[in-house]
């Protein structure tokens, strides 16, 4: 015991050896044992920390430890403007950079009152929705290859490969992409990259098609997953599970259907929903909403109408380049947005949007000045993992990596 | 009825005596109230039939760094009977620098109250396990104080022992 609390905090232990269960020990001394999982573990998904309380082989208590991938982005958030923070929103679940841009200036637009127009909504809903894929797909693959089954991965990550090859002929770049912009988008959407979007979206579903037929006829698969992790709907809502875990529970809850932001009310699409709540059921889950959201971005390029891309408020949406280059206005206007920022009222707002992990929200404090006074990111995985102990408790070791495989948190994001 | 003028209505008439501040902005509900109720009012508006807000989205502080009651908790909470979002909110001061934790009416607001107490130095009543979220147990401040520096405070994270 002296040797395990030089490695461990004496309050992260005692947490620990206080975690409620249901079991006891006949002789704890002898088969009871604490095991460190992570910081360091291929299978926590970046930097999570778990520390399990074992009977045996079952584990009988399970304490997460977050904050090895804190970068203090709230504080920094106070200390930058808004339209600075948009890299940075890259950095919090790196697996979608889009969808989190597209979160974080639809917030400050909420703030600041700025509309962006319709091209720029509907090329937001295309981009949010090819990151919700490329997130699932990522997913699904890194869950499949915690269990045993590694081809999976290769296959899943190739076709994530031409969504970021999308993204490379949007905007540059094919991770971090920081394409919106306050009241728009960086530059409208090339016709090659809108054709590479419905060319991928065509070949898409035979080849997911492919990838489940590899899959869901894997008896070791199937068995290593089915009836795992259960939770019901009741724990999950008030654990503060969300996005497709929630729905795995059979609680059909999905902002864009129930507080519809974007164009997604013109949008016609289902949101799947399973009632197990098993990390089997929030696989197939995610399969599901990866053809649903093909079929979104599949309207979404058809409706997607002409136009600016950017609203018309000079005073709070950057100007293009060259018209800074060439006109007086909108240099004084550049000038003054980079370096006094947007100035948004006096006021606070909550804005979420449908992450790939659930509701990725952020709130945000103004005074009126350039830099926000408070952002508060509510990011999904961090109340994902929260619900961790209730889901692990009562399973194996090797069902943990499964576990967390299937909750998908993105330490990023968690850590913030 | 509308929501946002049943809500306070229902409020009012369960509690009385409490003091409640109604403000909306840009279509946001946020009500504002003593401390001292915070656990009664969230019971109150989870169980209650009619409204059942059931998720408990998320819980921060404000730090006003010069105000009077410099900190103020925040509540978002969300019904899913009525795809509703309403922001409660309490105000704490650095003297008494205490709220009655709510984990016992969402066990959501377990972690999110660790953050809060580990960013901000507000300590939760009843918190059934407050300790610290991201920053190490040695850690003496608190890094989402507007006294906080940006840069940090070098020397004040220690090294991990050898």
């Amino acid at each position: 015991m002296d040797q395990l609390e030089n490695q461990v905090h004496p309050k992260i232990l005692e947490a620990l050896l206080n975690a409620r269960n249901d079991y006891t020990l006949d002789d704890a001394l002898e088969n009871e044992m604490v095991l460190n999982m992570g910081p360091q573990h291929p299978a926590t998904h970046g930097v999570l920390r778990l520390l399990l309380r074992l009977d045996g082989e079952r584990i009988i208590g399970c304490v997460p430890d977050l904050g090895y991938l804190h970068r203090g982005y709230e504080k920094m958030a106070e200390n930058m403007s808004y339209y600075e923070y948009i890299p940075h929103t890259d950095r919090l679940d790196y697996i979608s950079p889009m969808a989190n841009n597209v979160a974080w200036v639809l917030a400050v637009e909420k703030l600041a009152g700025i509309e962006a127009p319709k091209r720029a909504q509907y090329i937001r809903m295309m981009i949010a929705e090819l990151a919700r894929i490329a997130s699932h797909l990522v997913a699904i693959g890194s869950f499949a290859m915690d269990v045993g089954a590694l081809t999976i991965f290769l296959w899943t990550l190739r076709e994530r490969e031409k969504i970021l090859d999308i993204w490379d002929i949007l905007c540059g770049a094919r991770f971090t992409n920081s394409y919106t912009r306050i009241g728009g988008v960086a530059n409208d959407a090339q016709p090659e990259a809108l054709a590479k979007a419905k060319w991928f979206i065509d070949q898409f579903e035979p080849n997911l098609a492919e990838v489940e037929q590899l899959i869901n006829t894997n008896r070791i698969f199937i068995e290593r997953v089915d009836g795992v992790g259960a939770i019901s709907k009741e724990d999950a809502i008030d654990l503060g599970f969300c996005g497709p875990n929630l729905r795995a529970c059979g609680v059909e809850f999905d902002l864009r259907r129930n507080v519809p932001y974007l164009c997604y009310n013109e949008i016609d699409f289902k949101i799947p929903t399973y009632t197990e709540g098993d990390c089997l059921a929030r696989y197939f889950l995610r399969l599901d909403e990866c053809r649903e959201s093909a079929k979104i971005i599949k309207q979404v390029l058809e409706k997607m109408p002409q136009g600016p891309v950017h609203a018309d408020m000079p005073k709070k949406v950057l100007p293009q380049k060259d018209e800074v280059y060439t006109k007086m206005e909108e240099l004084i206007h550049d000038f003054m947005i980079v370096n006094f920022g947007i100035n948004p009222p006096v006021g606070e707002i909550y804005h979420a949007i449908e992450g790939s992990k659930g509701e990725l929200g952020f709130y945000l404090v103004s005074k009126g000045d350039g830099k926000p006074w408070k952002c508060k990111i509510r990011s999904p995985s961090f109340n994902n993992i929260q619900a961790l102990p209730k889901l692990v408790i009562g399973h194996l070791i090797s069902d943990v990596v499964a576990i967390i495989g299937s909750i998908d948190p993105i330490m990023g994001e968690a850590d913030k | 009825m509308d929501l946002k003028t049943l809500i306070p209505q229902k409020l009012k008439e369960k509690f009385p005596t409490v003091d409640f501040e109604v403000s909306d902005y840009r279509d946001e509900l946020t009500i504002k109230f003593d401390k001292k109720y915070i656990v009664e009012v969230c019971k109150f508006l989870k169980s209650d039939s009619e409204l059942e807000f059931s998720l408990c989205s998320d819980i921060t502080a404000i730090d006003w760094a010069t105000r009077k009651n410099r900190f103020t908790v925040v509540y978002n909470i969300f019904s899913m009977k009525h795809n509703f979002r309403l922001r409660l909110k309490a105000d704490v001061d650095e003297g008494d620098c205490k709220i009655d934790s709510v984990s016992s009416v969402w066990r959501a607001a377990n972690w999110q109250e660790r953050e809060t107490y580990d960013m901000y130095g507000i300590k939760f009543n009843n918190h059934p396990d407050l300790r610290r979220m991201y920053m190490p147990e040695e850690f003496e401040y608190h890094p989402l104080r507007k006294d906080f520096p940006l840069m940090g405070i070098p020397g004040s994270l220690p090294l991990p022992k050898k």
